[in-house]
């Protein structure tokens, strides 16, 4: 093997990729919510619409969503990895009386958690980013805009005036807040940034982004539940 | 003091099951090895098998007891071993499970006692310095500055017992792993192996089957020396320099 096989397949070279992987779409959240954020003008859906357009039709966008697919596959397929053999190496026998301290238990359920969020990304998924590339979308016109854009407004609209889909993303965005609240921090302990330094502004850091992103994200769909149009 | 133990008996007539012992005579200032061994001398009078258990100096420096008491590595007090921890801990009455420590790497020998030689292979990988032999250098020929001389004693303050592999939900061996490779690397005597070192002693516990760390930090708040997880962060550091940014191909 080289000396990169080597190093990947090793053990803090696995959880490398986790964190790597992890701090890409920690970075994408933020990118998202501020593309979600145009959903709260009232612009008759504009803002929202020719974001939504330009996202998909920039080469440069098209190659950051493909890293981005790549990202969610690795963490995921290298974070059930790591589950597996990290329960195995427990041995043949389980402890009779399990202990943990209540501080560790998002990191303790990392994988169920992140189980989770990937059932909701896929369902999320096929709500809105299949419809947008090839779902039956109407068009929509705008005066300021060049090209006739696709209204995923008004989907996002209609599916969150259902009371069970806005219940639905507010959880799963608590979720992710506890995924957060252990992950950020652990993907710089991960990268060796565990610096007495630095270690108490990333962790604070790490604790804010893991309350007001979600926070953010979920008060959306409560707006457009409770707005009239 | 009545006590009820719940213990794990593994080898001899036993198959691996948790055996129950009543005791109704223990002084609180005994220790917990004391405790049990007011039990094993009972059980070897009633010609039953003693219940095998580690210890050596009975003074939390050696780092042979082990075993986990009510689900944590050597009980319920911080920063003690199961020698130096005192019945008066416990309350009347109480029921004890006591059982070995649980991991792939760390086989059960018999009841309490777990092969822990995995840990002397890490070290074998990597855990030394060279020195030229004969006379013992002077010792403060080196100077070093002593803020850096504390953290490396911190972190050699570990004493191998493995409490931080039974505590870790993944029976990672990161802390124990990580305490040694900071230890010499903070230190001008280990930088000649610096790089060799952490890869060398990274891939043996690899090899022996540890679990994968994912900075739960159950070890720190089990270790008995507590060791501070920032030596693993430390570790990870060393890892990546050495088998990314330098220009080791091995
Ligand atoms: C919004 C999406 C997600 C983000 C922002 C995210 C972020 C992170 C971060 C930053 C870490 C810490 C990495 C480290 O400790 O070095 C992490 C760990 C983890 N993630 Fe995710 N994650 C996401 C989705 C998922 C999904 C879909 C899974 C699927 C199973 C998952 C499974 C895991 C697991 C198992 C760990 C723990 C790895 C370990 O420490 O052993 N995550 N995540
Ligand atoms: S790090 Fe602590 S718990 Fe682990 S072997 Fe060393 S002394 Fe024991
Ligand atoms: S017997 Fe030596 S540390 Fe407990």
């Amino acid at each position: 093997m080289n000396w990169f096989s080597r190093f990947i397949v090793s053990s803090i070279g696995q959880k490398f990729v986790m964190a790597l992987t992890g701090l890409f779409l920690i970075l994408f959240l933020a990118v998202h919510l501020a593309g979600n954020l145009q959903l709260l003008r009232s612009d008759g859906g504009e803002a929202f619409n020719t974001y939504a357009h330009f996202m998909t039709t920039s080469p440069l966008i098209k190659a950051i969503s493909y890293t981005l697919y790549a990202a969610i596959l690795l963490h995921t397929v290298q974070g059930l990895i790591l589950w597996r053999y990290n329960r195995a190496a427990r041995g043949p026998v389980r402890y009779a009386v399990s202990y943990s301290r209540p501080e560790e238990r998002p990191a303790r359920n990392m994988a169920w958690i992140g189980i989770i969020i990937f059932v909701f990304i896929l369902i999320h998924l096929s709500q809105f980013w299949y419809q947008m590339h090839w779902g039956e979308l109407e068009m929509k016109e705008y005066p300021s805009y060049p090209h006739k854009v696709k209204d995923l407004y008004s989907l996002v609209s209609f599916t969150y005036k259902n009371p069970a889909m806005v219940l639905f993303y507010v959880v799963c965005m608590g979720v992710v807040g506890v995924h957060l609240w252990h992950g950020f921090w652990s993907a710089f302990h991960t990268l060796g940034l565990g610096h007495r330094k630095y270690v108490p502004v990333i962790r604070f850091v790490g604790m804010a982004y893991a309350i007001v992103i979600p926070l953010l994200f979920a008060i959306i769909p409560i707006i457009i539940y409770f707005r009239s149009e | 003091m009545k006590l009820t133990l719940k213990i794990w008996r593994q080898g001899g007539k036993y198959k691996g099951e948790f055996v129950t012992y009543s005791l109704d005579d223990i002084n609180e200032h005994m220790s917990f090895l004391e405790m049990l061994d007011v039990l094993n001398e009972r059980l070897i009078r009633q010609k039953e098998e003693p219940i095998a258990f580690e210890h050596d100096c009975r003074e939390g420096i050696c780092g042979s007891c082990s075993m986990v008491i009510n689900g944590r590595p050597h009980g319920p007090l911080k920063g003690t071993t199961t020698c130096q921890l005192h019945m008066r801990h416990f309350r009347d009455g109480d029921t004890i499970v006591i059982e070995p420590f649980r991991a792939k790497a760390f086989p059960v020998i018999r009841d309490l006692v777990v092969d822990r030689s995995a840990f002397d292979r890490i070290i074998q990988a990597g855990g030394y310095i060279s020195v030229n032999t004969g006379q013992a250098p002077e010792a403060n020929s080196i100077p070093i500055e002593k803020e850096v001389a504390s953290r490396a004693f911190d972190a050699a303050a570990c004493i191998g017992c493995g409490a931080c592999v039974a505590a870790c939900p993944n029976a990672s061996a990161m802390l124990f792993t990580a305490a040694k490779v900071s230890h010499l690397a903070l230190l001008p005597q280990g930088q000649v192996e610096r790089k060799r070192r952490v890869l060398r002693m990274v891939a043996q516990m690899d090899k022996e089957g540890f679990g994968r760390c994912s900075n739960v930090r159950a070890c720190e708040a089990e270790c008995p020396k507590e060791i501070s997880v920032s030596h693993i962060a430390r570790m990870n550091r060393e890892y990546l320099f050495a088998a990314v940014a330098s220009e080791t191909l091995a």
